[in-house]
């Protein structure tokens, strides 16, 4: 998967043990999505720095960078939300569907 | 970070010195249905957690590092959070994972 993809929000996780870096971060389920919005590939825990809801088509980043939006530095994370998709266009002849929120 | 369950641990005497003092468990990735996928995990645990928890396992070696506290630890699967609840908005049929 590469580092940085699209993803629908599936759900969300509360976990009161967890690394204190993480107090009073969002934890959400997220599935990553094809560019037709089908989702391929399996469920990511990933820390939420947009307020992302439910549903919602987001962009999400994978690896060492998830940790640099939060606001303690070196949380151990490797997925974050990084920003919520208004709309995202396929060049013709990629394949229908236009997907975004 | 994935979800998964705490199957089992593994004690090994002879082993890299940076991981003296640290309890290494096995876990199995879980779906959102509850149903394996994957293969087993082997995570160093900072959480203290325990078999059958249902555990949130980050696997990106700096982050791992940071957890365990360990700038030059070998490893990259670390235990960060123990789940209370799960709640899921939709499951749907995926195709072949990335």
């Amino acid at each position: 998967m590469s580092a940085l993809f699209i993803a629908r929000v599936v759900g969300k996780i509360v976990a009161t043990r967890k690394d204190e870096r993480l107090e009073g971060v969002k934890l959400l389920i997220i599935e990553p999505l094809k560019r037709d919005g089908t989702p391929c590939g399996k469920p990511l825990i990933a820390v939420d720095s947009v307020g992302a809801g439910a549903g919602e088509v987001v962009h999400a980043v994978k690896g060492r960078e998830a940790s640099f939006p939060l606001p303690r530095p070196g949380a151990p994370v490797d997925v974050a939300i990084v920003g919520i998709v208004d709309h995202m266009y396929l060049d013709p002849g990629s394949g229908e569907g236009r997907l975004g929120n | 970070m994935v979800i998964g369950r705490v199957v089992g641990s593994v004690v090994a005497t002879q082993k890299n010195a940076s991981f003296v003092g640290s309890k290494m468990l096995l876990v199995q990735p879980l779906d959102l249905d509850g149903s394996d996928y994957g293969q087993e995990i082997l995570a160093i645990d900072t959480q203290d957690a325990g078999p059958g928890d249902i555990v949130l396992v980050v696997s990106e070696g700096n982050s791992a590092r940071q957890a365990m506290g360990r700038g030059d630890a070998p490893i990259d699967s670390v235990i960060i959070g123990v789940v209370d609840t799960i709640d899921v908005v939709r499951v749907s049929r995926h195709c072949e994972g990335r």
